[in-house]
């Protein structure tokens, strides 16, 4: 038998290693392109909030003081605004995403389950600004009202909670602003909570149910303590759509740079404040302190989103390590 | 019955009964804005608003140049979003695997999908508007394709995942070389998954409102022209909406109508495709 010859590559297959490895190299280049775009805006959020942050120092973050006129800068009002419209959505978003996700896991009848869980997601693609125009015509004077005058009645007199509800009820500020929040994250909760909950091993529950637990047993003792991390990983989640949410904060929250312990008042956040006046800022110095309040939310979202995510994937570690 | 059996059964119903309550809650809200949108918009739709500009403050228009403004800059952002979206999902599902620069770049794309759109509008002022000098539809495009970007790679990739290895094996075992199993069969395979995202992504982007203020910013009158300032339907609605006339605020919300609708179908429509592109291998 005589020996096989060795191949040498013919000009064929040289062709098809260089068209491989160009390919090979787009893709590489295009994925490599997130991380550049991501440094990016890191890297122009700073080199534009540069004088604002040089001038300002750590005051930027402590002084409630924005007075284009002066030129002086501080960013706490739209961060307080931020915290606690978005505090205020994850009070409702929390219980009635949970609610929603237990639904669509335990008591929902087959049949209804996929259209309920569509429903339900399309509250998220709703775009932001059609939740604006409904929340400035048709939500505002629900709770200008009826709602803001009803929490008054209720809890006007009671020490520390009739604070927050001071003042004349305009339907718009910090209270409308944070339960629009909470409706628009309802979805982004849900998803999450339903995802999480169909993770638990069948044989766990069963083996409650054939204890003789309650469906809500079952959920609370079983479902919840083994899908906890990913639960909160949901709720991290929603709250960093909160922090960002521009469009229907805009239009409901009052655009007012003042602090106020009631949730009547009106506001501002950091995105809203960013909508109203960027273009029509007066000076570099007021520009490069709108950047540097973008700076500081980019910042916020990015922490908070990232311990969302390391949330869920330790989550999907447990359960790998478990099964 | 012994009273704690009794306790247990009630916290049980109750507890269920508020679940049921959370989703009629949670959903009479989608359909209070829808049916505000509807409402409205049906009655402030006339045909007119496809063939007349928008209007000087308290005149009489249509939305014709916001509307033309709108699929423009969404169709060159999807132009310059989609290839790369492809590739880098491709380089994620294809080539990066399990590779720790991969798993970075995936983390950091997921967190890219949620952050703040108003953050995008900053950091595209500051890349082009600024270098320029002026508000361009350009940079609204670039701003959309880079929201769109986290969308289509994601997508991209899972679909790609869902492809079986026996037919990346099958390829390669014929002498196929890489580029030519991605292309020719992991792609083919992976067809209308990637379209499915391509239209999610769309959905995503043709609502946003607040990368385009600092960019595309607005336009009274017709433009075509990519380097001006051009109209676009959110900011339009936003800016009519704000506004203290009533001609504006008809105008405005015949927008949302068109706005709503047109999400909505896109985002139904993907939703389908993609639960049929899942099952097709699971």
């Amino acid at each position: 038998m005589a020996a096989v010859p060795i191949e040498i590559p013919g000009p064929k297959i040289k062709r098809q290693r260089l068209l491989d490895r160009s390919f090979q190299l787009t893709t590489t280049v295009a994925a490599v392109f997130v991380l550049i775009l991501l440094a990016g805006i890191i890297i122009s959020l700073f080199v534009g909030g540069w004088d604002a942050l040089r001038t300002f120092g750590f005051g930027f973050l402590g002084s409630d003081e924005w007075n284009p006129v002066t030129e002086q800068f501080g960013a706490l009002v739209p961060i307080y605004g931020t915290l606690v419209s978005s505090f205020i959505a994850l009070v409702i978003a929390v219980p009635i995403g949970f609610g929603i996700a237990l639904f669509l896991t335990e008591v929902s009848p087959h049949w209804l389950r996929r259209p309920i869980g569509t429903a339900v997601e399309l509250l998220a693609a709703i775009p932001s600004i059609i939740y604006g125009m409904w929340g400035l015509f048709l939500f505002a004077p629900v709770m200008a009202n009826h709602v803001q005058p009803w929490l008054q009645e209720a809890f006007g007199d009671w020490a520390i909670i009739g604070a927050l509800f001071e003042g004349v009820p305009l339907g718009i500020g910090m209270l409308p602003a944070g339960i629009i929040l909470g409706i628009m994250i309802i979805p982004f909760i849900t998803a999450i909570m339903r995802d999480v909950f169909l993770t638990t091993p069948k044989f766990l529950k069963e083996s409650a149910y054939a204890m003789g637990a309650t469906t809500w047993e079952v959920v609370w003792n079983v479902v919840l303590p083994y899908t906890r991390i990913g639960a909160v990983g949901g709720i991290f989640l929603g709250l960093g759509r909160a922090l960002g949410e521009t469009m229907a904060v805009t239009f409901v929250i009052g655009n007012t740079h003042r602090l106020s312990t009631s949730l009547f008042a009106p506001g501002n956040s950091i995105a809203s404040t960013l909508a109203n006046e960027f273009t029509e800022a007066v000076g570099d110095m007021h520009t490069s302190s709108l950047i540097a309040l973008g700076l500081v939310l980019f910042l916020i979202t990015f922490i908070v989103l990232t311990l969302a995510k390391l949330l869920l994937m330790s989550l999907e570690r447990q359960r790998g390590a478990k099964s | 019955m012994d009273w704690r059996y009794f306790r247990r059964r009630a916290t049980n119903v109750f507890n269920l009964t508020g679940s049921v309550l959370a989703t009629l809650f949670g959903l009479s809200w989608l359909f209070w804005i829808l049916w505000t949108t509807f409402a409205y918009g049906v009655s402030a739709f006339d045909w007119s608003i496809f063939t007349q500009n928008t209007p000087a403050p308290g005149n009489d228009g249509g939305l014709a140049n916001a509307i033309v403004g709108s699929v423009i800059m969404v169709s060159f952002a999807t132009l310059i979003g989609t290839p790369i979206g492809i590739l880098a999902g491709t380089y994620l599902a294809e080539y990066g695997r399990t590779r720790p620069i991969a798993s970075v770049i995936r983390f950091l794309n997921d967190i890219l999908l949620s952050a703040p759109s108003i953050i995008v509008g900053l950091f595209v002022y500051e890349l082009i508007v600024l270098r320029v000098g002026h508000f361009s539809a350009w940079a609204g495009a670039v701003a959309l394709a880079i929201i769109m970007l986290p969308v289509v790679i994601r997508t991209t990739e899972e679909m790609l995942r869902l492809v079986p290895n026996t037919l990346r094996e099958a390829a390669l075992a014929l002498g196929a070389p890489h580029w030519k199993m991605i292309t020719l069969v992991a792609y083919r395979a992976a067809l209308s998954g990637v379209i499915t995202g391509i239209l999610l992504a769309v959905a995503r982007i043709a609502g946003e409102t607040a990368p385009l203020l600092f960019t595309a910013l607005n336009n009274q009158f017709w433009s075509t022209n990519l380097s001006q300032p051009m109209a676009n339907l959110p900011v339009v609605i936003f800016q009519f909406a704000m506004s203290p006339y009533e001609s504006w605020h008809a105008l405005a919300w015949a927008g949302s109508l068109l706005i709503t609708l047109s999400v909505l179908a896109l985002s139904i429509i993907a939703r389908t495709l993609l639960r049929k592109a899942r099952m097709e291998y699971s």
